[in-house]
């Protein structure tokens, strides 16, 4: 036996389960603005995440209990189940699920050596395939449960009345109408802040956020970076043109950017190593979403920009290598 | 005075209590002691008894050689054998040890006292050497040798950071006018203009021992050293903060490189025992013949032990009464220390702890996991390496890699092992990882000086055959050189005899 001889009670699953926590939140408000129907799919997300990696580790013969305790699977799944629109039918979910664990997971090695966030190609690879289905979004006073069940479990999709734009969707129609960012508005579907009802949702994230950096599970390098970057962009093309670009604020309210900042680009396995790494990685994820929900067709461009920003990890690693102590160079 | 923070690091239960309390007790002497040519990081030393010889204790019995130290007979008895017996070490390897059974009657040698403000820093220095001191906090690096170089700022290192051990901080409660002294003495002779001594604030009583004894200082350091130019400083409680280069940036500010000595950047470091040590050995004229051993973990009588050098470990740890279900000892701290193969090896200079280990205490460490990159030891590793990349380098055996993230610069702490949530032992990697490439360097080193020899005989087999070459054309040249010559002498001699034979017959027609 080697030293050291002691160790910290701490493991992955511990992690994890933080992590799940402070989503606790965000779900919070989620069921409270828009309805339960959320609970439901985040439990068919789950069965079907653990379902996979069950399944994927006895295909690759890896001990079964140790990986799938370990709390992964399940944050892969939460965070699919809250990025797709809660109405979404069950298959919707599955496969999207099975994208992320089978293929964006398992298929490049298993936890630890995914490039890509299985969640973010989950979602990139629904919004290409089922462009309709994902534009869906439950208005925040449209469908109670029993509608919303019934939607998830496949029903027939008569739609009318309890969907609506979200707040990305509505200010970019509203701006190829040539309206300005102020009229637009003055509309019901913006709140305070964001979306209507859908800003408490971010807000539940940013305090689950704040949370998991009490916790140490992140460091606030990202969450910072991914806000200086979205906000950065947002800010400099508001000042300059208020009428025709929103605040920062409304970006980083509006849509998954919440989410993103606190969830998304902290997960460490697909992200840079190094400090500035990390900040560099979150703030070119906020720049690239902001260029695409801008200038883009797609209305949320942050899953995109993730799976960008991931593809240029190893760059980022080779260039923010840090100093060891005392060989840094003099300022 | 500003302190700088420890990069990293952890805070592991202190364990210290255990053995802090109860005062240093003395340990009877064992039916043999085995004491080690080799005593520190240098030479081993030269036998000058030979079986059957009565000695004294504190009697040299090997002489230093070359950068090495002396070693002495920790107890007055009979050299009963010289052989070969197993050290303390990961290794278990046996090493050429002179036994010695004690009589019981302890008799001293001592030799006679240096003043050092009379003596010279030669005469000192040698003393050190010849007394067989060498760093106590585990690296047991000669220190006549440290000594001798010139520093500005001199470190006295009683910050004691890893758990459980215990013996610098009752040596320090005990015995601090003796480590005063001594530190005195030692900044005299680098010719150290301040003296910082380091304590970890989870020693309250050895910060007010140590800062009691520099206001009551002995005339003889006050003529080393005033005492306004010696400050005892509480430094905070943080894992590794008594590394060298730790204790040195946490005192000084100074950054010294992982490929660097401390003492370049006039900066020395000395342990506490070290110092003790040294006062004992030029003021009372005592060779190093014991040290205090803490003793501590699943035993009856936890505490800290004056121990005479060779004991064997077994002995010791049957004197503290070992509880049942301890699985093994371990040798320094559950953080850097090992797991003794042999409890048949002697107690050692650098044998500061002995950790009796059960499941209970050092439970099993968890079945591996993956790595997930979450930087957790990124954030304690006090050197800033990234420990993670390290790994995944280093598992790949990707060792190009491996050394491009500095592996070469850490210094095997545990830090990054003690919170990985993945379980998974870091430092293994690294120490396999360095094992290769020293080996494949060793390699490539031969390969390149077969190379060398091969070309260079090439080189001289050509030279040779150009200088052979050019001795036979030389040789050639000369005779053909004198042949010419003989020939146009020849020639100019049938010449003139044929011209003087042509003449008249020329005149003839």
């Amino acid at each position: 036996m080697t030293s050291p001889h002691t160790r910290q009670p701490d493991s992955v699953q511990r992690i994890m389960i933080t992590v799940l926590v402070a989503l606790l939140p965000g779900i919070a408000a989620y069921v409270w603005q828009v309805g339960a129907g959320i609970l439901v799919n985040l439990a068919i997300a789950t069965a079907a995440a653990l379902a996979a990696e069950a399944l994927m580790l006895r295909l690759r013969k890896r001990p079964l209990w140790i990986t799938l305790s370990d709390g992964s699977a399940v944050v892969t799944a939460w965070l699919i189940a809250l990025i797709l629109p809660s109405i979404a039918p069950w298959w919707l979910t599955v496969t999207g699920v099975l994208v992320a664990i089978v293929m964006a997971k398992h298929l490049y090695g298993g936890i630890g050596q995914n490039p890509f966030n299985p969640a973010m190609a989950a979602y990139c690879a629904m919004i290409v395939a089922y462009p309709a289905l994902m534009s869906q979004w439950p208005s925040v006073d449209g469908a109670d449960f029993a509608t919303q069940v019934h939607l998830i479990l496949g029903g027939s999709r008569e739609i009318d009345g309890i969907t609506g734009a979200t707040a990305l969707d509505a200010m970019r129609t509203g701006l190829r109408n040539q309206n300005d960012v102020h009229s637009i508005l003055g509309t019901g579907v913006f709140g305070f802040a964001g979306g209507r009802g859908w800003e408490w949702i971010a807000a539940g994230y940013f305090v689950g956020g704040l949370f998991l950096l009490a916790r140490r599970v992140i460091t606030w390098h990202l969450p910072l970076g991914f806000i200086v970057g979205m906000g950065l962009m947002a800010g400099i093309f508001w000042l300059v043109a208020p009428e025709s670009f929103p605040s920062p604020l409304f970006h980083l309210a509006s849509g998954g950017a919440m989410l993103a900042a606190f969830f998304i680009v902290t997960d460490p396995v697909t992200g840079a190593s190094s400090s500035l790494g990390k900040f560099i990685f979150a703030a070119g994820v906020g720049i690239i979403a902001w260029i695409i929900r801008t200038f883009g067709v797609y209305p949320d461009g942050i899953a995109f920009a993730v799976l960008l920003m991931n593809i240029c990890v190893p760059l980022i690693n080779r260039a923010t290598q840090p100093a060891p102590v005392g060989k840094r160079k003099s300022p | 005075m500003a302190l700088n923070s420890l990069r990293g690091g952890i805070e592991p239960d202190a364990h210290k209590k255990e053995s802090s309390e109860t005062p240093i007790r003395h340990v009877p002497l064992p039916s043999r002691l085995v004491v080690p040519l080799v005593q520190s990081s240098q030479e081993s030393a030269r036998t000058i008894i030979t079986v059957g010889d009565r000695v004294l204790k504190g009697q040299c019995i090997g002489e230093a050689e070359g950068a090495g130290i002396a070693i002495h007979a920790p107890a007055s008895g009979t050299v009963a054998e010289i052989g070969y017996y197993p050290m303390a070490h990961p290794s278990g390897l046996t090493s050429q040890a002179i036994v010695i059974e004690p009589d019981g009657e302890e008799h001293w040698i001592t030799y006679e006292p240096l003043d050092p403000a009379t003596a010279s820093r030669d005469e000192l220095i040698l003393r050190i050497q010849a007394s067989g001191i060498v760093g106590m906090g585990g690296a047991v690096f000669p220190s006549h040798i440290k000594a001798r170089s010139k520093t500005e700022t001199l470190l006295i290192n009683g910050a004691e950071c890893e758990p459980w051990i215990t013996c610098d901080d009752r040596l320090m409660r005990e015995r601090a006018s003796a480590v005063v002294t001594g530190s005195a003495i030692l900044a005299h002779l680098t010719g150290a203009r301040q003296i910082l001594i380091g304590i970890e604030d989870n020693k309250p009583e050895a910060i007010a021992a140590m800062r009691a004894a520099v206001c009551d200082m002995e005339p003889v350091a006050l003529k080393c050293l005033d005492a306004d130019k010696i400050t005892v400083i509480a430094v905070p409680t943080r894992y590794p903060s008594g590394g060298e280069r730790q204790l040195t940036r946490i005192l000084t500010g100074i950054e010294v490189p992982p490929d660097k000595r401390v003492t370049g950047f006039g900066v020395q470091c000395f342990n506490v025992a070290t110092a003790y040590a040294v006062c004992r050995a030029l003021l009372h004229g005592e060779s190093m013949v014991s040290r205090i051993v803490t003793v501590t973990g699943n035993v009856e009588r936890p505490g800290n032990y004056e121990t005479p050098l060779g004991m064997p470990i077994a002995e010791l740890i049957a004197l503290c009464g070992p509880k049942p279900g301890t699985t093994r000892i371990l040798m320094g701290g559950p953080m850097m220390g090992f797991t003794l193969p042999s409890l048949e090896a002697p107690v050692t200079k650098g044998c500061n702890c002995l950790i009796a280990a059960s499941a209970e205490l050092f439970p099993p460490s968890e079945p591996e996991q993956p790595c997930i990159r979450c930087g957790s030891c990124v954030n304690v590793c006090p050197i800033e390496l990234q420990p993670f990349e390290m790994y995944w380098s280093s598992r790949a055996k990707n060792f190009d890699s491996a050394r491009q993230y500095h592996l070469f610069s850490c210094m095997e702490c545990g830090c990054c092992a003690y919170v990985c949530p993945a379980h998974i032992p870091l430092v293994d990697y690294f120490r396999f990882a360095k094992s290769e490439i020293r080996a494949r360097d060793e390699e490539q080193k031969a390969a390149d000086q077969a190379r060398a020899r091969f070309e260079f005989r090439n080189a001289r087999l050509g030279r040779e055959k150009a200088e052979k070459a050019a001795r036979m054309a030389a040789k050639a040249a000369e005779t053909r050189a004198k042949s010419a010559g003989e020939a146009a002498l020849i020639a100019s001699a049938v010449d003139r005899t044929s011209a003087a034979a042509r003449t008249p017959r020329d005149r003839q027609s």
